[in-house]
């Protein structure tokens, strides 16, 4: 599903560069379950960041769903993240003035899918977060745990090959982390890649697979207990 | 662009953030407002000028004689000029085709009388062309004719108000009326927009007059209506020509304006088409001035709108909006404001000018003044041209933003 090979990427900081990513080699397969850890300044978040087109790299290959992502323009990444890739965004990123049932359904409008049949279907999302009641409530009406749910419903709708969270329990307490990582789970056992990027522990071993960062290497990729009881 | 969802969009877009739309929009409604307002009065002082002039035909030239005031060839000054038949024909035939009317005119001042009504009036002995130059509307009956001068014949066309004075109510068409002791046949009725002295005159053939009236062949002005195809500078000179060589058939001085002289409207509607071009272009200039002000007023607003809503398109971007869909999204919002807020200012314009009407006339000279359809068609087609302009530049910059730092923005 995400093959990544020898890739490097550095950003310019004045006259200066600063290599982050150096030399990445990684291969998810299709349904798995993966976090990334390491520390901040590590790379995870620009790792994220290339693999959800949202950043391009400066050398190496990366196949998404078998496709090489070589000369991406704007227009083509947005199509393809719109089919491929759903976000989950630490601070939610829900759109402000849009009630919960529309930020759900706004992923459908950019694919072109008429009002009546995207809102039913993004009413379908918000139930399996069970969020239905809250449809028409808008985000600052919502609890944290609640918005992440609804952005994770968001990031579902338009049934993507690849999740991608961006450290999705940054923001929680305790409690409602654990139900939105079993929400996660829940997402990964339907058969959908999961790609965690997070610096907590006890939230990388509610996954399959570990992949640690420093320093922009790969220092170690592991098998959580889950993963091998599988 | 007839997409609803993406209506629906910039609606939602609009409403939940009026308070910076309705001030985006504000300037440009200001804009119009003013530029609708001081085109509509200096439409009005146009419209001041026009109908001062509205007596005579726009091309009407008149040649007038009177006594000389230098002496010319051993001639003294202080001699009677007079206008002859001769005269009018020779300007007839040297300049047949500059000329679309000419009239010779006879001024005269009789008594008229039907039964037991009299009372004295100007008369103008002329051609038929006259009714042309003098833009005189017949009401009844018929304006001299071509035979009517060949036959000599003892006919009249009253004014409305003669008419009215010595007829009252009865038809006076047909009847006949005593003309300083001799009977006219009354073959026509008119009116005239230049006021009331012009319809209390009546009109009879230039050949009839010259024929009862003295026995000569004097004329005593010549009325032309120069050819309208000719520009306003042509027919300038082409008056200017008729003053040297008559002048020179007349054995005037050539500078002896007094003595004869053409008044040509050429003049005067060149002055006050200048006066009125200098005035539009001044107020093109200070209109459009204002209107760029309000669309880099829009611009700098929107500008402010797409930092505000960094975050925003970077997260539909995410989702998968394409740079594309966000330009359109923030060019059509643009568009939007602008239409509607030009439209409140045209609306608003419009609507103080039909209040001001005719109130002004009297002091200010503005009549009526207004905005002509073609200037209403012509400010939409600027309004959205406008939003277009104030729209691109902040929708590329907001469709260049990066994903992701968007989304760090907070």
């Amino acid at each position: 599903m995400i093959r990544i090979e020898k890739m490097h990427k550095s950003y310019p900081i004045g006259k200066d560069s600063l290599h982050v990513l150096k030399g990445i080699d990684l291969h998810i397969k299709e349904g798995e379950f993966v976090s990334i850890m390491g520390s901040s300044g590590s790379g995870k978040s620009t790792l994220l960041n290339i693999v959800g087109l949202l950043d391009i790299h400066d050398e190496g290959n990366y196949y998404l769903n078998g496709e090489l992502i070589k000369d991406m323009n704007e227009k083509k990444a947005a199509i393809l993240r719109n089919k491929f890739l759903g976000f989950v965004f630490q601070s939610f990123n829900l759109i402000s003035y849009k009630t919960a049932l529309e930020n759900v359904a706004l992923p459908l409008y950019y694919k072109g899918i008429n009002r009546k049949e995207r809102l039913e279907i993004a009413m379908d999302y918000l139930d399996k977060v069970g969020l239905k009641q809250w449809a028409n409530h808008l985000p600052n009406e919502l609890s944290g745990g609640q918005k992440q749910r609804v952005a994770i419903a968001r990031a579902l709708v338009t049934k993507p090959k690849v999740v991608l969270a961006d450290e999705p329990t940054g923001a929680l307490d305790s409690t409602t982390t654990d139900s939105v990582m079993d929400l996660l789970k829940d997402i990964n056992d339907e058969g959908m890649t999961v790609f965690v990027i997070t610096h907590e522990e006890e939230v990388a071993e509610q996954t399959k697979r570990i992949v640690r960062l420093k320093d922009g290497v790969i220092i170690s990729d592991e098998l959580t207990n889950i993963g091998k009881a599988v | 662009m007839f997409d609803i969802d993406r209506w629906r969009e910039i609606f939602q877009s609009i409403n939940k953030n009026r308070l910076r739309s309705v001030m985006s929009g504000f300037t440009v409604s200001f804009a119009i407002l003013l530029f609708t307002l001081l085109f509509g009065i200096v439409n009005g002082l146009s419209n001041s000028f026009t109908s001062a002039f509205v007596d005579d035909a726009q091309n009407s030239m008149q040649v007038r004689v009177r006594k000389t005031t230098k002496p010319f060839k051993g001639l003294q000054t202080g001699r009677e000029i007079q206008l002859r038949n001769d005269d009018y024909n020779f300007v007839k035939d040297t300049y047949k085709d500059k000329i679309q009317y000419q009239s010779a005119r006879i001024y005269k001042n009789f008594t008229l009388k039907y039964k037991n009504e009299a009372n004295n009036y100007d008369v103008r002995a002329v051609n038929p062309d006259h009714q042309f130059l003098e833009k005189t509307i017949i009401d009844e009956g018929r304006y001299l004719n071509e035979r009517d001068l060949n036959e000599k014949s003892k006919v009249i066309v009253i004014g409305r108000l003669v008419k009215e004075d010595l007829f009252g109510e009865k038809p006076a068409l047909g009847k006949r009326l005593n003309v300083n002791g001799s009977s006219y046949l009354i073959i026509g009725i008119f009116s005239d927009e230049g006021g009331d002295n012009e319809e209390r005159i009546a009109y009879i053939p230039v050949t009839t007059a010259q024929n009862i009236y003295g026995n000569n062949d004097y004329i005593s002005q010549i009325n032309l209506g120069y050819n309208p195809n000719l520009s306003l500078d042509a027919a300038i000179a082409f008056g200017n020509k008729i003053e040297r060589d008559l002048r020179k058939k007349l054995n005037i001085h050539p500078d002896d304006q007094s003595a004869l002289s053409v008044r040509n409207m050429a003049e005067a509607n060149k002055g006050v088409g200048m006066f009125m071009g200098a005035l539009y272009a001044i107020v093109i200039l200070v209109g459009s001035g204002t209107l760029v002000a309000g669309i880099i007023g829009i611009s700098n607003i929107m500008i402010f709108v797409i930092k505000e809503r960094t975050k925003e398109f970077g997260i539909r971007k995410a989702l998968g909006a394409t740079p594309a869909s966000i330009i359109g999204m923030v060019v059509q919002e643009s568009v939007l404001i602008t239409t509607i807020a030009g439209y409140l200012g045209l609306s608003l314009g419009t609507y103080i000018l039909s209040l001001i009407g005719n109130n002004l006339e009297e002091k200010y000279f503005i009549k009526d003044p207004s905005v002509s359809p073609a200037i209403v068609i012509a400010a939409t087609v600027v309004l959205i041209l406008s939003g277009l302009v104030a729209g691109y530049v902040p929708a590329k910059r907001a469709a260049n933003i990066k994903p992701i730092e968007a989304l760090r923005a907070d």
